[in-house]
């Protein structure tokens, strides 16, 4: 097997042995939502990830939805958080550059009884204070909606719904906390923790040892692990699978809406919704995975996700499909996000049991965190005058204007050169997000900051050059660069004739 | 704002013959506006022989096939723009382009022939189900991995698709030493010409399945395996059929798109189909001076061919701009048949041919002595009996142009009569 260029970002006080203000386990878009409003404050912060890339588990692969609120039960924490978390989103977009889109949902009903539970949303809604929800009568809903099927009763209609790019937010949390000071340890599993006198020290599966004063876990479909290395297991992960179907820009148009179904006793049903980038997303699907790391798709579960997609919108075409995945929500046993200290070990923080609406709490979840780690060192935080809460901007070309494109090719000619046909990604763009902060080391973290080959045809132009451009501004030879994580080579090789001095 | 007479997208083998035949035909202008950094396309990447029988009648690779017309557009002194890429083409026959070189380019030309080729359906696209790792390759990027960058990409391969580009692939491995362990076709017939069957896997023992897909991807970071089904009339995997591999590399060769994503923001009218735009007897799109030939209009099996359409269209794009177009002419729409897949020109003018309509088509199935025939509202214009068709192969029939302009019919369909079909 060969390694790729990992390990870019190790902490240089783990380095030096020295002992951290707070310790994060998992780099998803909870732990990097969590480690940047630390970076508010004065602290020495570490985020551990055992992947190759931040935003690498659950945050790549999940419906990309900011929920409004109504759904998640106003007595739950999820209820709670999702509807403080959706608000914070606007300022946060500002702030770090990521895509968000504000393009409101519609839960659909096809019958009486579903009317009903689109009712008691609304109530739920209410109590919440999600701002604008509505029952919309069916014909609002088809003049306005016009590939929708016409089975449709009637909708719920949330103006606050959104759309966001799950890890180019998680990506950009990561990245401006570390601008602000936050240290970040890639490929490095957290094996055991141990309780010592000052606090924690955890053992990594490349036989290291970190200490810290409070720990934070954020560790996903392994919380429960996690956990229970070192306080009284009380809670129980289950991942919970989910397949989606990524259709071509092409079909982009299809809806402009998040559109839902309602709740029933079957299951939350299916999602048929436009995405940041412009392409139409459909699923999940749900159904209770052994293995945590089984990002499987499946021939009879794809068939369901069309079916159940056909319902909501019966002519959705997935001859433009351009790719299928997987992603695994992590499923608490106790119902709920499982948000504060462990009862036994009180500066062993959790933020655990992150299934939908995980994604739209994130903002909130990380608020609540820091009050908890407040508390664990000892009262009042003190904050970082230096503080800056912008992310170093990044340029954009396919979504500039044609004086913007032309200025930015005066700057810098790369810009001039389209790696990405699908896409319009320029070199300027792909170099650039290999030397931010928390860089891209592998085609698929490229792909995630930048978007080369996550068009229709899927790398098959791009990724050769992608290839080439990363070996050139890593210093590594073309052969030993990765997909993703460090098994995940794809040359194997030289040919023939190279082998022979040709 | 730069002005040309003929601006050619793209400097592959269409974009060359299509430049080259502008010059000749009098335009004075001509500019080849090509994305990557050098002229041939994909051509550039295809070492193997088989290329320009047809149009030179002798067995050439595919750089060399690429240099005759490179030689002969530098001889002419025809413009061209390397790492060029063309952003927008409007129906007002504008352009904005990119490049390292000239930054933002502005042309107006008054005429473009569109030459973007095609590119390879995806995983994706068939929704194979299983994990996502690295060892997934397209055919034709494996194949540039191997030939343009000199690396492999994988020791024990399995392919799914029996394309040409799968198939030479297949032989190209197995030279390198890599096991080519079998290939998987969907349908019960093979997708690429005969040729290419017997020489890059009878030649090399390499198993191909007819009626079989890839039902499972195993392999987390890097690809450990896959299982193959035998699938029945639907083409669903049949459970009890089974077989696994274990491999590093799953190639696939499941088809070809045309690329038409400038073609659509022209507004241009594509054929559901080919992919591709809807042409007339000039290779001209819905929209006026717009010309398009080669893998952009509909996938070919033989790059002669693509030469030969690119041709025609370059010498139309050339009278277009001298106002030598018949433009208000009478149309004949040409239709496919019984088993016909599509037909390619969709319209044409007779005024405007010479002596012959070359139609260029595909059939559905496999057949054994059939007839192809070619009627003008109902009078056949042309039979002619053929031991042998399959889809893999591009058919062409050249109808006589006078018959057209005596007969003026509304309507020219094609269609397969007589013989029988054959499942393989």
């Amino acid at each position: 097997m060969r390694s790729g260029p990992y390990n870019h970002f190790t902490g240089s006080r783990m380095k030096r042995g020295e002992m951290y203000d707070v310790v994060i386990i998992g780099a998803g878009v909870i732990g990097c939502g969590i480690a940047r409003e630390l970076s508010r404050y004065n602290l020495s912060i570490l985020i551990l990830e055992k992947e190759g890339d931040v935003a690498d588990g659950t945050t790549k692969a999940n419906s990309a939805i900011v929920h409004a609120g109504f759904d998640a039960y106003h007595k739950t924490v999820n209820g709670q958080m999702n509807a403080r978390g959706n608000p914070m989103y606007d300022r946060l977009a500002a702030e770090l550059d990521f895509p968000f889109q504000r393009i409101g949902s519609l839960v659909l009903a096809f019958s009486e009884e579903e009317l009903v539970s689109l009712r008691e949303l609304i109530d739920n809604a209410h109590v919440l204070k999600i701002p604008g929800v509505e029952m919309l009568a069916p014909e609002t809903v088809h003049a306005k909606h016009a590939n929708l099927s016409q089975e449709v009763r009637g909708a719920l209609w949330a103006p606050t719904g959104a759309i966001c790019g799950p890890w180019e937010f998680a990506i950009a949390l990561a990245e401006n906390a570390v601008e602000n000071g936050a240290e970040l340890a890639l490929n490095t599993q957290v094996t055991a923790i141990q309780k010592t006198d000052a606090g924690f020290r955890l053992s990594t599966a490349a036989g290291g040892s970190i200490e810290s004063r409070v720990v934070v876990n954020a560790a996903g479909v392994y919380a429960d692990i996690i956990h229970n290395m070192v306080a009284e297991p009380f809670f129980e992960i289950n991942a919970k699978r989910g397949q989606y179907f990524l259709l071509d820009k092409s079909a982009g148009d299809i809806v402009d809406t998040v559109i839902f179904q309602a709740p029933t006793k079957a299951g939350k049903g299916v999602l048929v919704s436009p995405t940041v980038h412009g392409n139409i997303i459909v699923g999940p699907d749900a159904e209770y995975v052994e293995d945590r790391e089984d990002l499987r798709t499946t021939g009879p579960q794809l068939d369901f996700v069309r079916q159940a997609a056909r319902q909501s919108v019966p002519n959705i075409p997935f001859g433009m499909n351009i790719t299928t995945f997987a992603g695994l929500r992590a499923e608490s046993s106790t119902r709920d996000f499982i948000i504060g200290p462990a009862e036994d070990v009180p500066s062993f923080i959790n933020a655990a049991g992150m299934k939908s609406p995980g994604l739209s709490a994130a903002p909130a979840v990380a608020e609540e965190v820091v009050k908890h780690v407040a508390v664990a060192l000892g009262g009042e935080l003190k904050e970082r005058k230096d503080f800056n809460p912008h992310r170093r901007p990044a340029a954009h070309f396919a979504e500039s204007s044609p004086e913007k494109q032309a200025e930015l090719i005066a700057t810098d000619p790369r810009f001039a050169r389209i790696v990405c046909r699908c896409e319009y990604v320029t070199e300027a763009e792909v170099v650039d997000v290999i030397h931010r902060k928390v860089g891209a080391r592998s085609v698929d973290g490229v792909k995630r900051r930048a978007r080369p080959g996550g068009g229709r045809c899927q790398g098959g132009f791009c990724s050769p050059r992608v290839m080439e451009i990363l070996a050139r501004e890593l210093g590594i030879d073309m052969g030993d660069v990765v997909k993703d994580g460090p098994g995940s080579y794809i040359l194997t090789g030289r040919t023939k004739a190279v082998e022979g001095g040709n | 704002m730069q002005q040309y007479e003929v601006v050619i997208v793209g400097g592959g083998p269409a974009g060359l013959a299509a430049a080259i035949e502008a010059r000749k035909n009098g335009a004075q202008s001509v500019v080849v506006l090509e994305r990557d950094r050098e002229l041939g396309g994909i051509l550039q990447q295809c070492i193997h022989h088989g290329f320009g029988l047809v149009v030179f009648n002798e067995e050439l690779t595919g750089p060399e096939y690429a240099e005759r017309f490179i030689d002969e557009l530098m001889k002419l002194g025809i413009e061209y723009r390397l790492e060029t890429m063309v952003l927008e083409v409007n129906a007002d026959k504008t352009i904005r382009a990119i490049s390292p070189n000239d930054g933002m380019i502005e042309i107006q030309a008054k005429a473009i022939v569109l030459n973007m080729g095609c590119r390879e359906r995806t995983r994706g696209a068939i929704a194979i189900p299983g994990f996502r790792p690295a060892g997934v390759f397209s055919a034709g990027t494996a194949q540039r991995f191997v030939n343009m960058e000199g690396y492999m990409v994988g020791k024990r391969v399995v392919i799914l698709g029996s394309g040409d580009i799968g198939l030479i692939m297949a032989r190209r491995m197995a030279l390198e030493g890599a096991k080519v362990l079998a290939v998987a076709e969907i349908m019960p017939y093979s997708g690429g010409l005969t040729r290419n069957i017997v020489q890059c896997l009878h030649d090399y023992d390499i198993p191909l399945y007819l009626s079989h897909t890839i039902t499972e991807v195993r392999g987390k970071e890097r690809v450990e395996g896959v299982t193959i089904a035998e699938v029945d009339e639907n083409r669903k995997p049949m459970t009890g059929t089974e077989k696994h591999y274990d491999c590093d590399t799953l190639l696939l060769s499941v088809g070809l798109i045309p690329e038409n994503e400038l073609s659509r923001g022209a507004g241009i009218q594509l054929d559901p189909v080919t992919g591709g735009p809807i042409v007339n007897e000039a290779m001209e799109t819905s929209v006026s001076g717009i010309f398009a030939s080669g893998n952009v209009v509909h996938v070919h099996d033989l790059v002669d061919w693509v030469t030969e359409e690119s041709r025609r269209a370059g010498a139309y794009a050339a009278r277009y701009v001298q106002n030598k177009l018949v433009e208000d002419a009478s149309v004949i729409a040409s239709r496919p048949g019984d088993g016909i897949g599509y037909v390619v020109p969709h319209k044409v003018r007779p005024e405007n041919l010479n002596d012959k309509l070359a139609i260029f088509m595909r059939v559905k199935e496999v057949f054994h002595d059939a007839k192809l025939v070619v009627k003008a509202d109902g009078e056949v214009v042309y039979s002619r009996k053929k031991r042998h068709m399959a889809p893999g192969e591009m058919e062409i029939v050249q109808v006589d142009a006078q018959k057209l302009k005596d007969l003026k019919p509304a309507e020219l369909l094609v269609s397969v009569e007589g013989g029988e079909t054959v499942h393989v």
